[in-house]
């Protein structure tokens, strides 16, 4: 019999399975008994208001915290059991900013590198590579401290996909950012999904960063109401539109 | 993981740290000049008062200055600890602690590695005080600058331990300030640094028992002996106990599952 290669990621299997995720904090219930199948090389938007559960889930997922009930998979790998190769698969930019403002862009990136091990000479070419990626080769030397939100939001994009990861999340990636770098942003990492296969998890509660083929997953007061596509969920509600369907959905008031 | 990642995995975080402490100038300065203010006026106001016999790893009469050098040097490594633990507290605040936890690396393993970063950033901020204290007039055993260095890593490793624990414990940075006032200056002052354990038995033998269990007072101890070229055993094997306990403490609070740390909500607008 042939054991199979636990770090070989099979094509078949979801990049992001959550099953029967529930976790409270201080006592009140922050999800519950959520499912999430989010297929690979997907562009899957996880729509909530502030304090659905968006964040949470994401601190779950990167192993932050660990659920107190339920499983995550990340392509095939329990989060507990396997969390090395679960987290290696993953890229992770966070709704807080969470680079160092008293180092520069390189070596943000170098640091990254180092906690996932990586080569020096891997890490070197990916750092310019992604740097370049991105329009910021020529700020490589600046300190954080001196970027403006589009542009450190773009170093931490660079970061997260530093080490070839096969699953991003982003927490609500462009809070706080003006329309140029909002939709600078939403190409980047659609394209990501496009040229490279990349499975994003986009978690927002912006409606207008959806689109009607995105793979969407309503999330409400930690629960998920609605997964499919957007344009199908808006059909099913009898919506005029998802802003339309997420209110009835998430006020009760679906058809 | 290969050998090879674990590796540059601790070298990026030692790095990181050498960046930081690099780039807080006032922070060496700070830490150099609390313990000297102790040696040029504390310890020259008190030579003429304060008069310690022969005992050991002492072999004749010495001047009040040269006893208080293992307790400046233990006072550089616990503000150092604490200095880490702020930086913890500081990473969390400012999102970079989530870059760190997120490392595929074992938690215990990065937590390590932050411990021995902190260890090893104070060994330079030891050996320049120790280099003006020499230009002051206080020579040691020349030996002893190197026997030292064995109880330096190990009372390091502690403080730095003590304070990784107490930053799992700190949900805000504006609530570290108390924690030095309660953490720091007790211990400092109720262990052996500032004067012996049997002048302390002798003005209070309960304030005896509290420095007996300080860990504070072993690490100057064991740090003592070595700058003599003396091995006590019993200092080394208390330090090398309260490390384990602190590191397990650690540990254990950064767990995901179980943590202290678990339950520190971090910022941002979604639950």
């Amino acid at each position: 019999m042939t054991v199979p290669d636990p770090n070989v990621v099979r094509a078949d299997l979801p990049a992001l399975a959550v099953e029967s995720l529930s976790h409270k904090i201080a006592g009140r219930t922050i999800l519950d008994a959520v499912n999430i199948a989010v297929p690979a090389s997907r562009f899957v938007v996880l729509l909530g208001q502030n304090g659905a559960g968006k964040t949470t889930l994401f601190s779950l997922v990167t192993r932050l915290y660990t659920a107190q009930t339920g499983s995550i998979r990340i392509f095939g790998h329990e989060l507990r059991q396997e969390s090395s190769r679960a987290l290696s698969q993953l890229g992770v930019v966070f709704q807080q900013r969470a680079l160092d403002p008293d180092l520069s862009a390189n070596q943000n990136l170098w640091y990254h590198a180092a906690l996932h091990g990586m080569p020096w000479g891997t890490a070197r070419r990916r750092i310019a590579e992604e740097l370049a990626r991105v329009g910021l080769a020529d700020h490589a030397k600046r300190k954080i401290r001196g970027f403006s939100g589009g542009e450190a939001r773009r170093v931490e994009i660079a970061r997260a996909l530093l080490h070839n990861p096969r699953l991003l999340l982003c927490d609500e990636a462009t809070v706080g950012l003006d329309i140029r770098s909002r939709a600078d942003i939403m190409a980047d990492v659609r394209g990501l999904v496009r040229e490279r296969g990349l499975t994003v998890l986009w978690a927002t509660h912006l409606i207008d960063e959806v689109q009607p083929d995105d793979l969407t997953i309503i999330l409400h007061r930690g629960k998920v109401l609605n997964q499919g596509p957007a344009r199908d969920i808006i059909a099913a509600v009898g919506a005029t539109s998802l802003n339309d369907a997420f209110r009835r959905i998430t006020e009760g008031k679906a058809a | 993981m290969t050998l090879g990642g674990w590796f540059r995995c601790f070298v990026g975080i030692v790095w990181r740290e050498g960046l930081r402490f690099i780039q807080q100038r006032s922070r060496f300065v700070s830490a150099l000049v609390r313990p000297l203010i102790w040696l040029f006026v504390f310890a020259a106001g008190f030579r003429s008062v304060l008069g310690v016999s022969i005992i050991p790893p002492y072999e004749t009469y010495i001047l009040y200055d040269e006893y208080i050098i293992p307790g400046l040097i233990a006072m550089i490594q616990l503000f150092n600890g604490m200095q880490s633990s702020l930086s913890m507290v500081y990473d969390r605040e400012m999102g970079s602690m989530r870059v760190l936890l997120t490392s595929p690396m074992p938690r215990w393993f990065l937590l390590v590695s932050k411990l021995v970063a902190g260890t090893l950033l104070s060994l330079p901020q030891i050996y320049v005080f120790l280099g003006i204290a020499w230009l002051y007039g206080i020579e040691l055993p020349p030996l002893g600058y190197v026997t030292v260095i064995p109880a330096l890593i190990l009372s390091g490793l502690m403080l730095g331990a003590l304070g990784l624990l107490l930053s799992s414990m700190i949900r805000q940075l504006e609530n570290f300030a108390g924690v030095m006032n309660f953490i720091i200056f007790p211990m400092f002052f109720a262990s052996s640094a500032l004067y012996p354990l049997w002048k302390v038995e002798e003005a209070s033998p309960l304030l005896h028992d509290i420095c007996a269990y300080n860990p504070f007072t072993y690490a100057v101890e064991a740090i003592r002996f070595m700058l003599y070229e003396k091995f006590d055993l019993f200092s080394m094997e208390m330090v090398a106990g309260f490390l384990v306990v602190f590191l397990g403490g650690a540990i254990a609070a950064y767990d995901p599952a179980k943590g202290l740390i678990a339950r520190v909500r971090t910022g941002g607008a979604g639950a």
